[in-house]
């Protein structure tokens, strides 16, 4: 009886699939972003590959190009001052940080209970530029600029995807339909899914932001990879001690599966099976 | 019936054999052990204190504000703290104290700092049953002795914020603090 | 069950005895997986993964418990206290990879189990009901799995929720009524979410339940192996303790390589980015994609696209996509072969293997875009699945002509090793 249902459901499913795929269809147009859409660049970060690491000098050099060029309009909200001690800066440098950073912590004004602001504190996490997304949108074009503590894992292709856009901005090619040419306020990047984006190219200039003694030329390249490589810390700032955890731990199992193994020989060794 | 044991001189070496079998066992548990302990220890430590809750663990205090007579209350670690401006008049009082009559004796040099006397910094919680203490705000009971007053069950505390009078067992807690500069002080 | 030979828990520690007369656990662990429980000598190592499933349930079940600890179901604060989880709590980093990655590992072993019930003719009388508990469990997973999924409030947590809520809206009259119920509004929102969590902390535990009824019932007629033929006698038997136990271990070890690549070196191979950014109601992901253990059945959900025999195509979606599963309670009785084993089966085993291939490709249309060729191809995979176990399968394993069968376990394992 079941054996009967079943059949005949089974002739139904076949039946109505069956259709559905014999069904002609137009051929699908190549759509407009797939044909100019470019996968990131190929880039390296001294994070790659199972033993990768930080390099401080790296993440110093690009949180200095997010707090000279992004926090404009990029908030970090998930990452707190105190936390830049994980880059290398002493506890002394991260309170001047935080006391000198541009946009105030949030705060009430204790006598007349108006909104105010008051210095961030070490254990505060980066303030956002805008008060909420409206007032980012009115500044913005009707764009709201994303918060980017999780960027270099919000996005396909992590800080490679992050670095090629900012070194991707073009001019837009001369076969690119007139429908998808940037409109005001939209810039041609073919490294964005949407190929027109509503940031402005951030990096445009050589010395944009002044590096220290001994670091690498501030090109935009450079500029590019540093504020990529920051941005890998503040998605996973624990990357490290992730890859060193993971060593130790593949190497006790792999002695632990020898040892596993042997028992198992061991006990099995008169049983023919 | 066919026979499934392998060759029966094969277990000629039995006697060590089985040493040598059981030892292999034994590692292969004691690895295994040891692997265990070794997860245990991030999932115990998961409740320890986070990052984000050790980072409040010291704050500081701006005390420019507080005219002698005054005191602010303010949240240290998540519990009250009473930072006092003491006027001559109340160091004076704290002073004339006998400390060895006292139940918990102390006296206001033990309980500030030096060249700061008048600045008492105290845990805003009675050592009673741990309500807060009025006093500190401007128009609140001062009890018998000028400092604090408890009113869940009747506990006086001294301009010194030592007990007086009433069940607490202790002075109220003078937690680790340092003057930063001459107006900052560091609780924690 | 017992087979005659079966070791008898003596205890001779006085303690031991004691226990054994006021609460006899330690003699049912002895007889369930000790000395006293007789298995076939022949297993092979798809034998390991029911242990390794259990192993993976408490892996679960010990990392969610602590997770739990930190983590708030509140729409407004669930994303910022999984990132807390993931930057402030001590060693919270591991929890969470170790949690999200242990649900892949789960499934991974699930799935070979289920494999290897499949092939070896697990399912066949008399173990019906060890299989339908199975599949109860399967259930449980997945919507275990689902709801988990949820809690972190991702944008693919959302729209997850948004589009497998949504099936039940394809139910004419009463569909709606039951999605909101469900919801607990008109869209996922804090409703759904709490429940979620109450449910996805509730769930595990009633797996737990189940997989207690699983092994019971497997112990009843005993584990079946390789070659489908049940044991005879003591020859054919190892006691379970020391001989599978340590096959376990072994087994154990390298699901925890596997496990702690995974976790340590790829902890977002599978996961989706898109599920880093905060969920946004008003803004929908490009792509919507499941997690990789759903895809199969998000490619068959998906293949009905002509509405057929007056049943909207959504409809035939929803109702497919559910069959496919719940076929499996009817697989005992759809399969008529005496045979258990597919090494004894030859015609079946080109359709078994058939249908393998069929799942992966099902697989891979489930994670592709709703776009061609995929969902031809989709369509092709999807009427193969379900003619393979509603029309084929019957009739093959009434016409085939199998192998001949050894006539015992001992026989073929000295067989194997005289041709060795």
């Amino acid at each position: 009886m079941i054996r009967i249902i079943a059949f005949l459901g089974g002739l139904g499913f076949v039946a109505a699939l069956l259709v559905g795929a014999l069904m002609p269809r137009e051929a699908a147009e190549e759509a407009v972003t797939e044909k100019f859409f470019k996968e990131h660049k190929h880039v390296s970060f001294t994070t790659d590959g199972p033993l990768g690491k930080f390099d401080h000098a790296q993440l110093q050099r690009g949180f200095q190009v997010y707090k000279e060029v992004c926090s404009a309009c990029h908030s970090l909200r998930l990452v707190s001052f105190g936390d830049l001690t994980g880059i290398g800066y002493t506890p002394g440098q991260v309170k001047t940080i935080a006391t000198e950073w541009t946009q105030e912590q949030p705060s009430i004004n204790p006598d007349t209970g108006e909104a105010a602001t008051r210095k961030n504190l070490a254990s505060d996490k980066f303030p956002s530029p805008f008060a909420n997304d409206v007032a980012a949108r009115a500044a913005n074009n009707n764009a709201v600029p994303p918060d980017l503590s999780l960027m270099a894992k919000a996005r396909e292709g992590g800080a490679a995807y992050i670095y090629s856009l900012l070194t991707g901005f073009q001019e837009p090619p001369a076969d690119l339909p007139k429908d998808s040419r940037p409109g005001p306020g939209l810039h041609y990047n073919p490294y964005f899914p949407n190929l027109n984006l509503s940031m402005a190219p951030p990096l445009v200039n050589d010395g944009q932001v002044t590096y220290g003694e001994g670091a690498p030329k501030p090109t935009v390249d450079q500029m590019a990879k540093d504020v990529s490589a920051f941005l890998i810390w503040t998605a996973e700032p624990k990357l490290e001690a992730r890859h060193r955890a993971g060593i130790a731990t593949i190497i006790f199992l792999l002695i632990f599966a020898g040892l596993c193994w042997g028992s198992y020989q061991a006990i099995w060794a008169n049983k023919e099976h | 019936m066919a026979v499934v044991e392998t060759d029966p001189s094969a277990n000629a070496g039995m006697e060590d054999g089985v040493r040598r079998r059981d030892f292999i066992n034994i590692a292969a548990v004691s690895f295994a052990g040891v692997g265990v302990v070794a997860v245990a220890l991030p999932l115990v430590n998961q409740m320890n204190p986070s990052a984000d809750v050790l980072a409040l663990a010291s704050i500081e205090v701006d005390l420019s504000a507080i005219q002698p007579g005054q005191a602010i209350k303010t949240s240290w670690r998540k519990q009250p703290i009473f930072i006092r401006n003491l006027t001559p008049a109340e160091i004076e009082d704290a002073k004339k104290v006998d400390v060895g009559g006292l139940r918990d004796p102390e006296s206001l040099e033990a309980r500030t700092k030096p060249g700061k006397e008048n600045w008492l910094i105290t845990l805003g919680v009675c050592t009673h049953l741990g309500c807060v203490p009025l006093g500190a705000a401007a128009g609140e009971l001062r009890g018998d002795f000028g400092g604090y007053f408890c009113p869940c069950h009747g506990s006086h505390y001294d301009t010194a914020a030592r007990i007086r009078k009433g069940p607490a067992p202790k002075n109220l807690v003078v937690p680790e603090y340092a003057f930063t500069s001459d107006t900052v002080v560091q609780i924690g | 069950m017992s087979f005659p030979w079966a070791k008898h828990y003596e205890p001779t520690h006085p303690f031991m005895q004691w226990m054994d007369q006021k609460l006899p656990l330690p003699r049912l662990v002895y007889n369930a997986i000790g000395a006293g429980y007789p298995v076939p000598r022949n297993l092979n190592y798809f034998w390991n993964f029911g242990v390794l499933a259990g192993a993976a349930l408490v892996i679960q079940i010990v990392t969610g418990i602590v997770l739990a600890m930190h983590y708030a179901a509140n729409g407004a604060v669930a994303f910022d206290s999984v990132e807390h989880i993931m930057r402030d709590v001590n060693s919270g980093w591991f929890l969470r990879y170790a949690h999200a990655n242990g649900a892949t590992m789960f499934f991974i072993v699930v799935y070979l189990h289920i494999f290897r019930g499949l092939y070896f003719g697990s399912y066949k009388a008399p173990r019906e009901m060890i299989w339908l508990l199975g599949v109860v469990i399967f259930l449980l997973m997945m919507e275990t799995a689902f709801m988990g999924y949820v809690l972190p409030w991702g944008q693919m947590s959302f729209w997850g929720a948004q589009v497998i809520t949504g099936f039940f809206s394809a139910i004419p009259v009463v569909g709606e009524p039951i999605r909101q119920w469900l919801l607990g509004g008109f869209a996922p929102d804090n409703a759904a979410l709490n429940r979620f969590f109450s449910l996805h902390y509730l769930l595990p535990f009633v797996i737990a339940a189940v997989i207690i009824l699983h092994i019971w019932a497997l112990h009843i007629p005993g584990s079946s192996n390789p070659t489908g033929v049940e044991v005879k006698d003591e020859q054919d038997t190892v006691p379970f303790h020391p001989y599978y136990t340590a096959k376990d271990g072994f087994g154990l070890a390298i699901f925890l390589i596997v496990f702690a690549v995974l976790l340590f070196f790829a902890p977002n191979m599978l996961a989706e980015p898109v599920n880093y950014v905060p969920a946004n109601p008003l803004s929908t992901p490009a792509h919507i994609v499941p997690e990789w253990y759903f895809w199969p059945f998000y490619a068959i959900l998906r293949a009905f696209t002509v509405d057929f025999l007056w049943v909207p195509a959504k409809l035939w979606g929803v109702i497919a996509m559910f069959s496919s599963i719940l076929l499996l309670f009817i697989l005992p009785w759809l399969d008529n072969s005496p045979v258990r084993s597919t090494t004894y089966r030859p015609l079946y085993k080109w359709f078994f293997w058939l249908l393998m291939f069929d799942i992966v490709i099902l697989g891979i249309c489930g994670m592709k875009p709703a776009a061609e060729p995929w969902v031809r191809m989709g369509q092709i995979a999807s009427a193969y699945y379900f003619a393979h176990f509603l029309i084929i399968l019957p009739i093959v394993s009434r016409i085939e002509r199998p192998l001949p069968l050894p006539n015992s376990i001992t026989e073929a394992v000295l067989a194997k090793h005289k041709a060795a």
